[in-house]
């Protein structure tokens, strides 16, 4: 047991840590790095518990893809002078009551939320449970979600897909006057018709057309 | 106390014996990488250092250790040293659940593909951290370009993983080869395969699909600021990446370590041997790819990563789990 509290305090102390660098530091770019860094370690935490797959999933979904999504915004805006004059500046900030009523609200949703939540008699008083090898996570999540859930999961899916829609939509534009490559065009041009032989009479010249 | 120490020692043990081989064989690949392409033009290529110029990456990267570490004054100091550290890690951590037997593999976890793929999807790190350090206009669209790219290929990558896996029907790598025991799964899937190779390379970021350091456009892309022994983790990385993609493309699709047939002379030879060699036929490939396809141009990687690849794979895993749900072929637990 020596070896699991030693590895659950070492990942929860690098989670809150870095959770705690990632609001602190002033260095944009570096509050990703530890969001980052905080998202690895709470998938460490999920496969200690032996939920292998939602820390696979965590490190998939939101580490490969999710936090480059956030890394190309804060590196492309210049984020970090924009926040650095806040702090700089002398007048008072209206952004911090603001600020901590949503997290407030935030807060007591969470309250709400982990008092009905009903654990496992075993996962409160361990720190680590054994991966199950016959019936495996994934195995028991496909279970339930494709039975059970399956018309939430697809309207969860549904939502994505709405999500995803609108913001094609909104980043979407039409422009003109743009060259495009068509393969088929390519492959499919003979010779007859991309090469003629004229008969160039002197101080003529050809009309070319494109 | 005493039993911890011992488990410590004994899993070092394990680990040195599978990283050392990896890097050892990542020193002879780049060899046999430059050695391929200079065959295919003609060319002797390394053939000075040692048998055959066997020795030829050894003598580079004694030449790298004993150059001067330059990290720029305008970078970012912590995440400049970082880039390459994380290379280089991640390249070789996913080696921990690569079976080279039905024993013979440092970890068998359950979810051993989507570790595998979670961690070359997080390969995409050491190259933005690279070039957004650097404070240079190269590296930083080196980088941009490289995130864009490998996060493109990663999908469809992911979905050609669900196609072997409805054939499977277990996430564990074992059980993956195991499965491919009558035939293996490059047979029923070759264009799933063709797929994969590609986007592998893209992966991977090997010619033809070497955007992110277009030597033409971007001097070296985010390794431009780079040099000594960073340089050189850089380049470890990427070529124990490149073999991590041929050992995954070997056991999704070539059977992993089983033999081609399960009769006498083929059965002798072990079954880590086989792994190895269908490993070495994959990079082979890479190799040639490298000698003889010209570079893409940028809006053609990007169209024929989300509008060719994507669309296709995802037909094909509803091709796949419609015959297999049809014929009754689906696997059960």
């Amino acid at each position: 047991m020596l070896a699991h509290s030693i590895f659950f305090y070492t990942f929860s102390f690098i989670a809150i840590v870095s959770a705690i660098m990632l609001t602190v530091s002033k260095n944009t770019v570096h509050s990703v790095f530890f969001l980052i860094l905080d998202f690895i370690s709470i998938s460490c935490l999920f496969i200690m518990i032996g939920a292998e797959f939602l820390g696979m999933m965590m490190l998939i979904v939101y580490v490969g893809a999710v936090a480059v999504l956030f890394l190309f915004v804060v590196m492309m805006l210049n984020v970090a002078e924009q926040k650095n004059e806040w702090f700089v500046s002398t007048e008072s900030s209206s952004h911090i009551p603001v600020g901590l009523l949503i997290g407030l609200i935030i807060f007591f949703e969470l309250i709400i939320v982990i008092g009905g939540w009903k654990f496992k008699p075993d996962l409160v008083t361990s720190m680590s449970l054994s991966i199950n090898q016959v019936s495996t996570n994934t195995h028991s999540i496909g279970s339930v979600i494709y039975t059970d859930y399956i018309h939430v999961f697809q309207l969860s899916g549904m939502i994505l897909l709405v999500a995803m829609i609108g913001a094609i939509i909104l980043t979407f534009r039409q422009r003109s006057g743009i060259k495009r490559q068509s393969y088929f065009g390519q492959i499919s041009r003979e010779k007859s018709d991309a090469v003629q032989l004229v008969e160039v009479e002197s101080n003529k010249g050809v009309d070319v057309d494109d | 106390m005493p039993e911890y120490f011992s488990i410590i020692f004994l899993e070092t043990y394990k680990i040195l014996f599978l990283l050392v081989p990896v890097l050892v064989s990542v020193a002879l690949i780049v060899w046999l990488d430059r050695r391929i392409w200079a065959f295919v033009q003609k060319r002797r290529g390394p053939n000075v250092v040692g048998p055959f110029g066997l020795f030829q990456s050894l003598a580079d990267a004694l030449k790298y250790v004993f150059k001067e570490i330059i990290v720029p004054a305008s970078s970012n100091k912590a995440i400049f040293v970082l880039a390459p550290i994380v290379t280089m890690t991640l390249a070789l951590i996913a080696w921990a659940v690569i079976p080279f037997s039905e024993t013979l593999v440092l970890s068998n976890i359950n979810v051993g593909i989507l570790y595998l793929f979670a961690v070359s999807s997080l390969g995409v790190y050491g190259i933005i951290m690279g070039g957004w350090a650097s404070n240079s206009k190269y590296p930083f669209l080196g980088a941009i370009r490289s995130a864009a790219q490998m996060i493109s290929y990663e999908i469809s990558i992911g979905v050609i993983i669900i196609n072997v896996l409805l054939c499977v029907g277990s996430l564990n790598l074992n059980d993956i080869v195991l499965a491919q025991k009558k035939v293996w799964f490059i047979i029923p899937l070759f264009p799933m395969f063709v797929i994969f190779f590609i986007s592998a390379l893209a992966e991977t970021n090997r010619p033809p699909f070497d955007l992110p350091e277009a030597e033409a456009e971007l001097v070296s892309g985010y390794q431009t600021e780079y040099s000594g022994m960073m340089y050189a983790m850089f380049w470890l990385g990427e070529y124990a990446n490149i073999l991590l993609m041929c050992a995954m493309g070997s056991i999704l699709f070539l059977g992993g370590w089983l033999a081609p047939i399960e009769i006498f002379p083929f059965n002798l030879i072990p079954s880590a041997l086989w792994l190895v060699l269908k490993i070495l036929f994959l990079f082979i490939l890479f190799a040639l790819v490298k000698a003889i396809v010209p570079r893409y141009r940028y809006d053609q990687l990007m169209k024929l990563g989300w509008k060719i690849f994507l669309p296709l794979s995802l037909t094909w895993v509803v091709l796949t789990a419609s015959y297999l749900f049809y014929f009754n072929l689906l696997p059960v637990i």
